[in-house]
């Protein structure tokens, strides 16, 4: 007799009916909808992330409307107005909240302006990534023998390289290839190709193997009993029912991808000093920390930590809404 | 040790080995390829390494000599050949030998990444236990706040708060460099001074401090599903010690997936030593592979990725085989009756 | 000696605290053990049998708890003892036996280190000591060879091999009671018989008390001395095994009865006993009206010659060193229209892997399957679209044969529409037709499947599969993963399609007495191959090769059982 494996087990022993489990399943499948929402009701560290997420991204939506001056505009600027200290410090300014930095950039301003363009290419990052990911892992556990290999041996091989390395070499090969024309334009499609590149696998991975069990199940048989098109099977039938998981990636990765923006252009190979992120404002602002400008660095530091931390908060809480064992 | 009948366990596990090194030389094979991908197409290599007087003949003669107008495929071969007895070229930018500068900063990444791998290890399997056992504790909840924090604050941030108050407002530890290093010939370490111990603390804390945080959470969640199993309700319903489950059921069985991912882990360390490096300027390949990359010296970047590959391939086959020694379902198939 | 009450449940009460309201798992029972016999807890989903095991052994899973009642071991009372001191009475003076022997061991360590430990734990051995008790209770549950295999991982054991383990470990430290929840639930029915012996033998000689929880009320009437009968929180009937199952006082015991398909003899339908609002109108005369004609077919309807399946056990880079597993091996057999031709084996026979063929789900490593006298050939894609469209089938697993995300109209709709059987305006009304007629109400369609139990949802896969008008229905294992009440249902409709729609089907399962109930004619598998066909009341009376006297002698007896409202 062959080993029997865990799937068979588990069929076997649904097949028998475990009679306790079948109440208590169609219960929570029945309550789940509106046990999200309770939990998040009932969570006030999560309320607090959402609400903090909430209006970092509302005032990146809105900077132009909300920051006291666009920094992006030369015009703007005076070199007399740089590394002033925040406004309560000695020698502080009110036009400058928080201060400015070596070229008479407002923090605050920049602030706001440098989260538009970290958020824009986390999201942007994120997509490109899920869409990648989502469609190579349906084709895969769907699919199954020759294109799961090719597919999932070339996953396994970029899995043992972290992300930030990935996306190094990606953006690294890309200037070269690009021959460093356009930095300014370029720096933000390059960025958000390499970091979504590097993050497709974790998609790929979670929608594979959710497909294979999905694929298994009766519903997907009787979808291929009336010869529905495997195309329309995927996206009709499976991709629905392996979405939850994603979802969770998807923010947790959202996270992820401000970090490694941040850290990309904290290295100098990310957005330009022109138009500053909050990991490009950190590495400007790392010069000045020995000669007493902290400011410069601090507030774009505390600002990513916050944002970070919100979404993170944000990804826990909904893992474990959408995982009823963990109840 | 289980007894096998027979050779049939052997042989498994020799091929179970064999598998496994012939999969990490495919690993290396394409790593290899993409690596030469990059120094061939991306950027003249020619340009890069004469100055703009030369004229078009003495270029066309160099790249002769390179070998650079032979077949691509004949290219691949003598790129590999090379690269096996170290050759990789010399710098665009520095104008040396690529595995000379390689070997000159290699002991100084190693170093940094096994203290904090060390460190990462020692305290976060431990603190991933107590969170996982004692779920609802105080000192449960603090270490699970400190570790999404640790995993929401970025690598380089943690370096700059730590600089910021160690070494600029109480002076207590060196913002960067080695400190002292004591040369034994063939590897420089400065685990042997007491200014290079110094000078390793906020480093190794810092690298180390984000791989820590992944840890705990990866045995706690793993030990969590652990403690749901039927095996160990049918060990609590023979009445076993709550020790005797959690300590020897349950922790063995938790740290089979996290010896994998573990192993991952720890490869991302000496990856992320290149932020690190960059924060207190510790004079590693991950920052010299920073420097390559912001100029575009493709022979280091190839290089580097080439190095880093090896790295990865030995710890993950280290990985395997420590796996087929805890998991008797690999070590031990057949014999069911 | 006699009468010596082991265990005794006084007005236990277990509640579950949710956000909505508390769920009463078990509502005030109340039983004792005594020394030496089996207890059978009978009941169907959610009766709080296995709640009532958990109670005993004090390992309810919070939010769960007790809320009232009393439980003693013999003088002692036992629930609300700390959890240090029920902990050394647990595994010690109560054994339990689990249901899945898959999951119940821990893979990373020998059997010989699980048992060996229990048994130094609660006996306070030394190890050599342990070690030779050990050996001998493997010896004394049936395992060959004990001296070698206690040095083995629980994966070098087969299913009904480390049940047997389980039942050493809940044996280990000589226990006064043992608590068995569904204990063969999980094994095949040849292995069951021996697992089930094995227990009862055990606790006669060693004079424990047994608890033994389940849904099958054949296991209760072969093992057990006594009888309680559950539902819904509550012990509605309890006595000697022989007086309750053959002469049932209460109702739902009655329904309950009545419900078990017997293999001794083919009744016309299951006697709808109501209990607790359980009724349910289904009126397919009235579907029958619209019904296209059937054509009655010269020869079978589906011819199946040699087919052969292989599936890859072991995959390799080169052809000949992969391994393949013949799961269906030259297998071939007739269905004539109108008829129900039943599939029976064990698991692994390959029975559902013929479905699939059959059902084009699979392709075939060789042989040829005809329907209606047609080759049935995928490069023909008009030929297939029409196969398709007079097929269809009924799958075992109500919770995942209906897409969790669509709705139910959707669902009924979908094989109609793609396969454009209705036109597109008449959509709605036809599947609030089929959902009437299969008693879910027109208004079903715009929930959601969770929304159904497992019985319902097995109606609207029914109505799925009649939305195509088909001619022919491949059932397989319809009703195994429903309880018995609801087979009964669901059992009834598919007799009625037969009957009035006309529809051939074909028919798999594991369960002989369905089986006998449900076809006309029978086909035994064993390991892919087919060992005989037969109609069925020959099959029962007149088994013609070993394995299937061996199969029908393993049959639980259910001559005990009264027969009250049943009717040829």
């Amino acid at each position: 007799m062959p080993y029997v494996t865990g799937e068979e087990t588990t069929a076997r022993t649904q097949a028998a009916g475990r009679p306790e489990n079948v109440v208590r399943k169609s219960l929570i499948t029945s309550m789940l909808d509106s046990d999200i929402w309770h939990s998040f009701k009932r969570s006030k560290i999560t309320i607090l992330a959402a609400i903090v997420t909430f209006l970092i991204f509302f005032g990146a939506l809105f900077a132009p409307l909300i920051a006291p001056q666009n920094p992006f505009d030369p015009a703007n600027l005076s070199l007399i107005d740089s590394l002033i200290p925040p406004v309560w410090e000695e020698g502080g300014d009110a036009r400058f909240l928080l201060g400015t930095d070596d070229q008479g950039r407002g923090i605050l301003s920049t602030l706001l302006y440098g989260s538009r363009i970290s958020l824009a290419v986390g999201f942007a990052s994120v997509i490109f990534a899920a869409i990648l990911g989502i469609s190579l892992g349906l084709l895969a556990g769907y699919v199954g023998g020759r294109t799961d290999a090719v597919i999932m041996r070339i996953a396994d091989i970029q899995l043992t390289f972290p992300a930030i390395l990935i996306a190094l070499l990606i953006d690294g090969s890309l200037r070269g290839a690009l021959g460093g024309i356009n930095r300014e334009q370029s720096a933000f499609y390059v960025l958000v190709f390499s970091i979504g590149l590097s993050f497709w696998v974790q998609y790929a991975r979670t929608v594979r193997s959710s497909t294979l069990v999905e694929k298994n199940k009766e519903y997907v048989q009787a979808a291929r009993l009336i010869g529905l098109h495997p195309i329309k099977i995927m996206v009709r039938h499976v991709l629905p029912n392996v979405m939850g998981p994603v979802l969770v990636i998807a923010t947790i990765n959202l996270a992820l991808a401000i970090i490694t923006e941040a850290t990309l252009s904290f290295l100098g190979v990310g957005i330009p000093p022109t138009q500053p992120s909050l990991g490009t404002m950190i590495r400007i602002g790392n010069d000045f920390l020995f000669s007493g400008e902290w400011w410069i660095t601090m507030f774009p530091g505390v600002m990513l930590a916050i944002l970070v931390l919100a979404v993170n908060l944000l990804g826990d809480w909904l893992r474990d809404a959408l995982n009823p064992r963990l109840r | 040790m289980p007894r096998c009948s027979g050779g049939a366990c052997h042989f498994s596990m020799l091929a179970f080995v064999i598998q496994r090194l012939f999969q990490s030389a495919l690993v290396m094979l394409i790593v290899a390829l993409i690596a030469f991908v990059m120094f061939t197409f991306i950027g003249d290599p020619v340009d890069q390494m004469v100055g703009l007087e030369t004229t078009l003949e003495e270029r066309e003669q160099l790249r002769e000599q390179l070998g650079l107008k032979d077949p691509v495929p004949i290219q691949f071969i003598n790129y590999i050949g090379r690269a096996i007895q170290g050759d990789f070229g010399i710098s665009y930018q520095f104008k040396r030998p690529v595995a000379t500068m390689i070997g000159e900063r290699l002991p100084a990444t190693l170093e940094l990444s096994m203290v904090s791998a060390l460190f990462a290890l020692i305290a976060g399997i431990p603190m991933g236990v107590y969170t996982a056992l004692k779920r609802d504790s105080f000192i449960s909840k603090i270490f699970l706040t400190v570790s999404l924090v640790g995993i929401s604050l970025p690598t380089f941030l943690i370096g700059i708060l730590l600089i910021f108050v160690f070494a600029v407002q109480l002076q207590w530890l060196p913002s960067f460099g080695r400190g002292q290093t004591v040369d034994l010939g063939w590897w420089t370490t400065g685990l042997l001074t007491s200014s290079g111990i110094k000078a390793l603390i906020m480093p190794a804390i810092t690298l180390g401090l984000f791989q820590m945080t992944l840890i705990m959470r990866l045995v706690r969640s793993e030990m969590l599903e652990v403690l749901r199993t039927d095996y160990i309700k049918f060990a609590r319903a023979r009445g076993l010690r709550d020790r005797a489950i959690h300590f020897g059921h349950a922790l063995k069985n938790t740290l089979v997936p996290v010896i994998t991912i573990t192993g991952l882990q720890l490869g991302a360390i000496i990856a992320f030593a290149i932020i690190t490096e960059t924060v207190f300027s510790w004079p590693g390949m991950g920052l010299l592979f920073l420097q390559a990359v912001q100029d575009v010296d493709i022979p280091i970047m190839s290089a580097y990725l080439l190095m880093i590959a090896f790295l990865f391939v030995v710890i993950n086959l280290i990985v395997d085989l420590l796996y087929v020694f805890v998991d008797p379902r690999i070590r031990i198939t057949g014999g069911e009756t | 000696m006699m009468n010596e009450i082991l265990v005794s449940v006084k007005d236990l009460v277990v509640e579950f605290p949710m956000r909505k309201r508390t769920l009463t798992a078990v509502n005030g029972i109340s039983f004792e053990i005594i020394k030496g016999e089996m207890l059978g807890v009978v009941g169907e989903s959610g009766a709080g049998k296995s709640m009532t095991g958990a109670a005993i052994i004090g390992l309810i899973e919070p939010p769960g708890r007790i809320t009232n009642g009393e439980i003693h071991l013999r003088e002692e009372r036992i629930d609300r003892l700390p959890s240090e001191i029920m902990r050394g009475i647990r595994g010690k003076r109560i054994g339990v036996i689990f249901q899945d022997p898959l999951t119940s061991l821990n893979p990373l360590y020998t059997v010989g280190q699980q048992l060996t430990e229990t048994i130094e734990y609660h006996l306070k051995t030394g190890a050599a000591e342990a070690r030779k008790k050990a050996i001998a209770l493997l010896d004394r549950v049936g395992i060959p060879n004990p001296s070698v295999r206690i040095d083995q991982y629980p994966h070098q054991f087969s299913g009904g091999m480390r049940q047997r383990v389980v039942i050493a470990l809940a044996l280990c430290s000589d226990p006064e009671v043992i608590i068995a929840d569904e204990p063969t639930t999980a094994l095949d029915v040849s292995i069951q018989a021996q697992i089930l012996d094995l227990i009862k033998e055990l606790a006669k000689e060693r004079q424990v008390g047994v608890i033994l929880i389940t849904h099958d009320m054949g296991v209760i009437a072969e093992t057990t001395d006594r009888v309680a009968v559950m539902y819904n929180g509550e012990i509605v009937e309890t006595g000697p095994t022989k007086k309750v199952l053959g002469e049932p006082e209460h109702d739902y015991t009655k329904s309950l009865i009545a419900a078990v398909p017997r293999p001794d003899r083919k009744f016309h339908r299951f006697p709808q006993i109501s209990y607790g609002g359980r009724e349910t109108v289904f009126d397919i005369k009235d579907l029958a009206r619209n019904w296209p004609e059937t054509k009655k077919s010269e020869g079978p309807l589906v011819e199946v010659r040699n087919i052969t399946k292989k599936f890859l056990e072991k995959s390799s880079f080169i052809p000949s060193q992969r391994k393949y597993f013949t799961a269906v091996d030259e297998v071939s057999f007739g269905i004539n229209t109108g008829e129900v031709f039943g599939l029976v084996g064990e698991s692994g026979s390959g029975k559902s892997t013929i479905a699939r063929m059959i059902a084009a789900l699979y392709k075939l490593d060789g042989g040829e399957i005809d329907f209606d006298g047609k080759l049935v050939t995928r490069t023909d894609k008009n030929a297939m679209f029409e196969f398709r469209r007079q097929i269809q089938m009924i799958f075992q697993d109500p919770y995942s044969s209906l897409n969790p995300r669509h709705r139910v109209d959707r669902i009924i709709a979908e094989p109609a529409l793609h396969l454009g059987v209705i036109p597109k305006e008449n959509v709605q009304d036809r599947v609030a037709e089929l959902l009437d007629k299969v008693g879910l109400g027109a208004e079903s369609g715009i929930k959601y499947p969770h929304e159904f139990s497992g019985g319902q949802r097995q109606r609207i896969s029914i109505a799925r599969a009649l939305a195509t008008q088909p001619r022919f229905l491949i059932c397989d294992e319809p009703t195994s993963a429903l309880d018995v009440s609801i087979q009964a249902q669901i059992l009834n409709i598919l007799k009625d399609l037969q009957e009035h729609l006309g529809l051939t089907m074909l028919f798999i399962s594991h369960d002989l007495p369905v089986v006998r109930q449900m076809c006309d004619r029978v086909g035994v598998l064993k390991d892919g191959k087919l060992l005989e066909v037969q109609e069925t009341d020959k099959l029962f009376t007149n088994p013609q090769t070993d394995y299937t006297k061996e199969l029908l002698q393993l049959m639980p007896k259910t001559d005990m059982l009264s027969t009250e409202g049943l009717s040829a």
